[in-house]
């Protein structure tokens, strides 16, 4: 168990900057999400805190010994790989023996190790069978095991789930999250799936351009994305953004765009205020959109034409034209809606967002 | 694949197929007939009536006699052996390493060396004989098996390591990491893990060193002189001709088993033979 | 979280040579040294040796002295040096040409299903895994002046009526010698290629049929274009094997008859090590550098355009 600490922690390949001035303080069995698209540096930075980059500037500490010069080998951490990386010549059982044989272990010690962890990940009786001879997901918890008997301060995982099958995922996805709450180990967690990113970390860190956007746990980041750029990577699906012009209005802030008029709540107002007569984005999640009501102020409404239906059973999503915007909106299965319909659609005021034009910040 | 009706089959597939086989073979028919041939039936001008010459009905083993009572054949296949085996396994250590640094370390120059690798791969031995042979006699190593054992490594090494470097090149590079991580250092993650899954590479690389050095001439020829010190093919071209007289039946005789371990190796590793023969054009 | 003594990572470090292994640097150069040291003494420095040797007028037993371009100059005057230039382009380009359609043939035969394949494939290598030497000799006495059996069977189906002496004559000397070339090439040529047309998805070949491509356009505009790369490669190899070659002729004829079948490496063996002439030997295995060099440069430089296409 360990704490794990980056520290302005840079990599540079030749000319390319790809993780800019991380920091982040990760606490004792702590699980942490690094998420974002391909080419943020998240792996990268996974990389270097297993010691397989060299970190080409800022510091690296694991229980506050500073680990930059420490080879892999010696900085006691264990890593589930994309492929599962396997050794394909060994078995099962041998398999997840390597670690402890190269730290000497007792044959005892070993056996024990390994038959503890086969039984919390329900592989007993794979432990004689090579790799090949396994399934996708039976390679999964084999690799998983490896990491387990290693017992190691700290657990690296290299979006271990996104070679299965999406229903195997979600089985993974529980189960990972079920072992840490039993094993409580310090926990690194790389993926480029925001819902897993969501659902499994206790904080997650949105990466782009090999700089950390936001870290916060889940939630935070969900209700107060700190930009754009966070606020349109989490949640699924996207939220709708729309680039307006704000004004005054009868002592409200009012949010413009052609086809839109939307008067922001004074909690927003008071921060959008700083923005009067420069550009702004607005942005609001799909399931913040109902089809308007009475009891709908009108200052929040506004019209739209529907283009595709999506069907899901639980939900209806809405592809709309909004003036010249698309705006996503999920609503009640219960509601019929055919294609071309024109809707009046409402959102939730306090589940508004802005953001600024040119920093893309949120407002 | 696309074929026809039967006779078609027969016309474009099967009888051309049959002709190569038989040319290709042919000969090998020819060596084995001969070395079983008494000399009165070898020595029959080809236009005499009475010639047959593709079988024979008096088969004798008087040439393989021959071979081993006046002559140091015996010798010479343990010879060709000795070198052809420790120059193989030389080959295969020096190979392996250096496949392994050039294919999977990151080091200063690892591109130009492995040009170079390639480059002494293109070397034929003909090139060097002369000079070689001198060297071989300033190092005091003429006439031994030694002269062999290190100079068949010159053209095997750069061989093995080509061949190996496309095999590690093809081990995903996480099991590496993978070993290191879980406390195995670059040193024992090569050994314990990635050796172990290029056996078959190794497997390869090392039947195709071996028949290379069982068919190496020239050099055997010129740094060797004595007779007991020969190789199969020298021994067998050397001793087996006298100014003029080719004694046939020995001279086939020879040449059938001295093709023999050649063929047993090669007939156990078919297919690793054949893999590595084609994985060193796919550069 | 109870405070307990951590086993400190800098407790249990391996001995300073191993840690030195850990770099890729260093652990880099220890597995290529053994390498570097073999090809360095044994090529690196013969090569070197070789061009001072050639340079000079040194002898067996005469270590002999300085003299310029003196045995390169005597080659230009040497009628049989021309003739083994002549002989190795020759055996090279022609040998070339047949081992390369006979190979392609044969290893579209092999590229098909049908029963005893795999032991076919096998036996098909037998020429090339066989020692070349041990292999020549059964040719040799195949050619037999007296006791030949292809003169036995030519005769027999009518074709010739006097004997014919192939390996007397200097022209038929040289086709036989080339016959037995490519006797030995073709298989290497043919699993090649055939591990080449493997890779070829047949797909694109049932693709081009329905496009109403027919065979022959199928093989020039899909199968040959594909299998370019691969053929290039084998070429190369086979190209310099053959220029350098030695043992075949060495056995076939040894040069003769009348010095009319040597290639470099047999001419610089008879020179070299037949009558000792050291300096004069190395002279003409030397000079197959350049062309070598310009073979292989030539061939890499068009495997690169080939493969960037």
């Amino acid at each position: 168990m360990a704490e794990v600490s980056l520290h302005k922690l840079n990599k540079r390949f030749e000319a390319f900057h790809a993780v800019k001035d991380v920091d982040l303080q990760i606490r004792d069995k702590e699980f942490v999400v690094l998420v974002g698209p391909s080419g943020c540096g998240k792996t990268t930075t996974l990389r270097m805190i297993a010691g397989l980059e060299a970190v080409s500037d800022g510091e690296i500490r694991i229980d506050n010994t500073v680990v930059n010069e420490v080879p892999p080998m010696d900085r006691d951490i264990a890593m589930v790989f994309q492929n599962y990386a396997l050794y394909p010549h060994m078995s099962v059982a041998s398999n997840m023996a390597f670690g402890l044989k190269m730290r000497k272990f007792q044959k005892a010690e070993i056996e024990e190790r390994i038959k503890r962890a086969a039984t919390i990940l329900g592989i007993e009786s794979l432990l004689g069978r090579k790799p090949r001879q396994l399934s996708g997901g039976q390679r999964q918890r084999v690799a998983l095991g490896r990491a387990i008997v290693r017992d190691p301060k700290v657990f690296l995982f290299d979006e271990p789930l996104s070679n299965l099958d999406a229903k195997l995922r979600v089985q993974m996805r529980v189960e990972l999250k079920k072992l840490h709450e039993r094993l409580g180990t310090t926990a690194i967690y790389v993926t480029h799936d925001q819902v897993e990113a969501m659902t499994l970390g206790d904080r997650v860190v949105v990466m782009k351009d090999g700089v950390v956007q936001q870290v916060g746990e889940p939630l935070e980041l969900y209700n107060t994305p700190a930009n754009r750029f966070v606020a349109g990577f989490i949640g699924s699906p996207a939220m709708n953004f729309a680039e307006v012009t704000l004004a005054e209005s009868g002592g409200r802030l009012v949010a413009e765009a052609p086809g839109l008029k939307i008067s922001l709540p004074p909690e927003l107002a008071k921060h959008g205020r700083t923005n009067l007569g420069r550009g702004a984005t607005l942005g609001i999640r799909p399931e913040d959109i109902h089809i308007a009501g009475p009891e709908d102020d009108a200052g929040h409404c506004f019209d739209a034409s529907v283009e595709v239906v999506e069907q899901l059973g639980s939900e209806i999503l809405l592809d709309t034209r909004v003036g010249s915007a698309l705006f996503m909106a999920s609503i009640d299965p219960t509601i019929r809606v055919r294609p071309h319909e024109k809707l009046r659609l409402a959102l939730k005021p306090d589940r508004l967002h802005l953001f600024d034009a040119e920093s893309e910040k949120a407002l | 694949m696309i074929e026809g009706a039967l006779w078609r089959r027969w016309v474009f597939y099967n009888i051309p197929l049959i002709l190569f086989v038989f040319v290709l073979l042919f000969p090998f028919y020819w060596m084995i007939v001969t070395s079983f041939r008494p000399d009165g039936e070898l020595y029959r001008p080809w236009n005499a009536m009475n010639y047959m010459p593709f079988w024979t009905n008096k088969p004798t083993l008087e040439h393989f006699r021959y071979l081993f009572e006046e002559t140091d054949f015996g010798r010479w296949m343990v010879n060709t052996m000795f070198i052809a085996v420790v120059s193989t396994l030389i080959s295969l250590f020096c190979g392996v390493l250096a496949g392994y640094a050039l294919a999977r370390l990151n080091f200063p120059f690892a591109g130009s060396l492995g040009t170079v690798i390639f480059v002494t791969y293109l070397v034929p031995q003909t090139l060097l004989f002369i000079p070689l042979a001198e060297i071989i006699r300033d190092f005091h190593l003429g006439d031994t098996p030694w002269s062999l054992i290190l100079t068949y490594p010159t053209f095997l090494i750069p061989f093995c390591t080509w061949l190996m470097m496309g095999y590690f090149k093809a081990i995903p590079k996480e099991l590496e990491e993978c070993a290191r991580i879980d406390g195995a250092s670059r040193w024992k993650a090569m050994l314990y893990i990635i050796i172990p899954i290029a056996v078959p590479g190794i497997l390869s690389s090392g039947i195709i060193a071996f028949t290379l050095s069982w068919n190496e001439f020239i050099y055997a020829l010129v740094f060797l002189s004595s007779p007991e010190q020969k190789t199969v093919a020298v021994g067998v071209t050397s001793e087996l001709i006298r100014g003029d007289v080719f004694f046939w039946g020995s001279l086939m005789a020879g040449a059938l088993l001295g093709s023999v371990p050649v063929a047993i190796v090669y007939s156990f590793f078919v297919e690793h033979y054949v893999s590595g023969l084609t994985g060193s054009v796919k550069g | 979280m109870t405070v307990t003594a951590v086993p400190d990572v800098a407790g249990r470090r391996p001995a300073v040579r191993l840690r030195k292994l850990e770099d890729e640097r260093w652990l880099a150069f220890a597995l290529l040294s053994p390498t570097a040291v073999l090809l360095g003494l044994f090529i690196a420095y013969p090569f070197v040796e070789g061009v001072l040797l050639a340079l000079s007028d040194a002898k067996v037993g005469d270590p002999g002295h300085f003299v310029g371009f003196a045995n390169f100059a005597k080659l230009w005057d040497d009628n049989i040096f021309w003739t083994s230039v002549w002989n190795t382009f020759w055996y090279t380009g022609v040998t070339t040409v047949f081992k390369l359609g006979l190979g392609l043939w044969l290893a579209m035969l092999l590229n098909r299903h049908f029963r005893g394949k795999a032991l076919v494939r096998a036996f098909i290598l037998l020429p090339f895994i066989i020692p070349t030497v041990l292999s020549t000799f059964a040719w040799k006495w195949m050619f037999d002046p007296t006791f030949s059996v292809i003169n036995w069977t030519l005769f027999h189906l009518g074709f010739i009526s006097q004997r014919i002496n192939w390996l007397g004559d200097p022209g038929l000397a040289m086709s036989s010698i080339i016959v037995v070339n490519i006797w030995r090439g073709v298989p290497f040529f043919a699993i090649s290629l055939l591990a080449g047309l493997q890779t070829i998805s047949p797909e694109l070949n049932e693709a081009a049929a329905i496009d109403g491509a027919r065979p022959w356009a199928r093989f020039w505009l899909i199968t040959w274009p594909l299998l370019l790369p691969v053929t290039l490669v084998v070429m190369l190899f086979s190209v310099i094997q053959t220029f350098a070659d030695f043992q075949l002729v060495y056995v076939m004829t040894g040069g003769g008859p009348a010095n009319a079948t040597h290639l470099f490496a047999t001419y610089a063996y008879q020179i070299g090590i037949g009558t000792g002439l050291l300096s004069q030997g190395a002279a003409v295995s030397l000079a197959m550098f350049p062309f070598l060099f310009a073979i292989v440069v030539i061939q890499l430089l068009y495997i690169r355009r080939v493969e960037v296409r």
